[in-house]
């Protein structure tokens, strides 16, 4: 059957690359894009960088759209449903749910992404309503809350050293702030990058004068007493598990996302059965004929590293996915695996943090260690003998070169000649 | 074919390097070298797979 009728549902990153790759690829039937803000797509990785820069530094307070709306409906010939939600699917009828309306497809790609996790008692939509001053950091009004309370020079405490809690104390550095960080873990990333590297972020935090409290959880948040006629809550302070009490003027929550993907239990899409991500194959086939998905929300084996299995929340990957998706999703009989190295950045106090490849490995080797010294940071991951991934700071020459060699599964000891410089050049 | 890198965007972020090494390359300042700004028409899809990859939309093919 051809496709006549693509629905794209998430319309950020992912879904936006779809739309572009179903254009691209020639396609001419009608192409929906449903998303649940009520903004064309924009980029978020500078949301929690330069966006939270003072005034007068490129991109402080500037939100990246990726196209207009305009160009997405007159060119693209997109029918773009901004400001609304996927409330479930019918696999049977071959329909996305949006409240009452029901909404036909012949080909469908899932890219809503994830959501941030609220702490217990934070989450607006619990029965307690919105507790003031307390935020996450995903969309652009979460990032005007951000830099709002940054030129206020509020008292700001990060719950979870990550990425995004790490960028936002490097926020308030950068303003001279003070800040800080609660971690639950003894060692933060180790998830993401592995302990050896994760001791060397906690190092990072510790030279720019932040406040990094770790093994240390939550216990609660105390409130303002509620003296105005409004009654409306607000935080005053964060209590930890071992008993300090944090006064705050804003409390950051960087303490992982889920899957947005409620909208499909029971929809018979395959879900991950811990985190109800969707599960897919190598192209991004989900069980269900004519439904794909791509992006955050994605469990996709990777071909690169013995199959092993991924969710990745990642701006290259989310944009791999959704294009790679849309093309599958018109020509199933074409679809191939799609092989993606892994690979994010992150900006701490001034440092350019790179990653690429799996942290997943028998070894983590630190072959370059001139941090303290002005330098950079190279750390190697190993599995047997190749180089499967690569951490590094403040030395993006080499970044790219590592990454080829991942994906080349490249020797680990011609890997580490290549960053540490001692590399007997082949001759051409 | 014209490859422009505007510069005043270049984050480093090496995306293009990874998808076309022939022709991009990350400096020691974290900002994109293009090794051949004048590439024939034959590296078109390489080309256009390095400009859509870059995160920060610094890269345009003319012509």
């Amino acid at each position: 059957m051809s496709v006549e009728r693509m629905v794209v549902v998430g319309a950020s990153l992912a879904g936006l690359r779809a739309v572009e790759a179903a254009r691209r690829a020639g396609y001419d039937g009608e192409l929906v894009l449903v998303g649940d803000e009520v903004h064309a797509p924009y980029d978020r990785p500078p949301l929690s960088k330069a966006f939270l820069d003072p005034d007068g530094e490129r991109g402080a307070g500037a939100v990246a759209q990726f196209r207009s709306e305009e160009v997405l409906r007159d060119e693209l010939r997109v029918d773009l449903r901004l400001g609304t939600r996927a409330t479930g699917l019918d696999t049977t009828a071959r329909e996305v749910l949006l409240g009452d309306e029901r909404l036909p497809y012949d080909a469908l790609v899932i890219a809503t992404g994830s959501v941030p996790r609220w702490l217990p008692g934070t989450d607006p939509a619990g029965p307690d309503g919105p507790l003031e001053g307390v935020t996450q950091l995903r969309t652009v009004e979460d990032a005007r809350r951000v830099r709002e309370a940054l030129e206020a020079g509020a008292r700001i405490v990060v719950v979870g050293a990550g990425f995004i809690g790490s960028e936002v104390a490097s926020a308030a550095r950068k303003r001279g702030l003070p800040v800080t960080v609660v971690e639950a873990l003894d060692v933060p990333l180790t998830r993401s990058v592995g302990p050896e590297v994760g001791v060397a972020c906690v190092e990072l935090h510790r030279a720019a004068g932040t406040d990094l409290r770790l093994g240390v959880g939550v216990a609660g948040l105390d409130e303002e007493t509620p003296d105005g006629p409004d009654g409306r809550r607000r935080v005053r302070a964060v209590r930890l598990t071992d008993g300090t009490t944090l006064p705050a003027d804003l409390v950051v929550l960087g303490i992982g996302v889920r899957p947005a993907t409620d909208w499909l239990e029971g929809s018979g899409v395959a879900l991950h059965d811990g985190d109800r991500g969707v599960l897919v194959d190598a192209t991004l086939a989900t069980n269900v004929p004519g439904v794909w998905a791509a992006g955050d929300m994605a469990h996709v084996e990777n071909p690169l590293f013995d199959g092993e299995q991924h969710r990745l929340e990642h701006w290259t990957n989310a944009a791999d996915h959704g294009a790679a998706a849309a093309r599958h999703a018109l020509d199933p009989a074409a679809a191939e695996p799609v092989v993606t190295v892994p690979y994010f950045w992150s900006d701490w106090y001034g440092h350019r943090l790179q990653f690429v490849g799996t942290p997943r490995a028998d070894e983590a080797r630190v072959v370059v260690d001139d941090l303290a010294t002005g330098g950079g940071l190279v750390v190697l991951y190993r599995r047997a003998d190749r180089v499967v991934g690569a951490f590094v700071v403040d030395l993006p020459r080499v970044v790219m070169k590592l990454r080829r060699r991942v994906l080349d599964r490249g020797p680990w000891k011609e890997a580490v000649a290549f960053a540490t410089g001692s590399e007997v050049p082949t001759p051409r | 074919m014209r490859i422009v890198a505007d510069l005043g965007k270049c984050e480093g972020l090496g995306m293009c390097e990874a998808m076309a090494p022939d022709f991009f390359e990350v400096d020691e300042d974290g900002v994109v070298d293009v090794l051949d700004a004048e590439p024939g028409e034959e590296h078109r899809t390489d080309l256009t797979a390095a400009v859509d990859a870059c995160p920060v939309l610094a890269l345009t093919l003319q012509g």
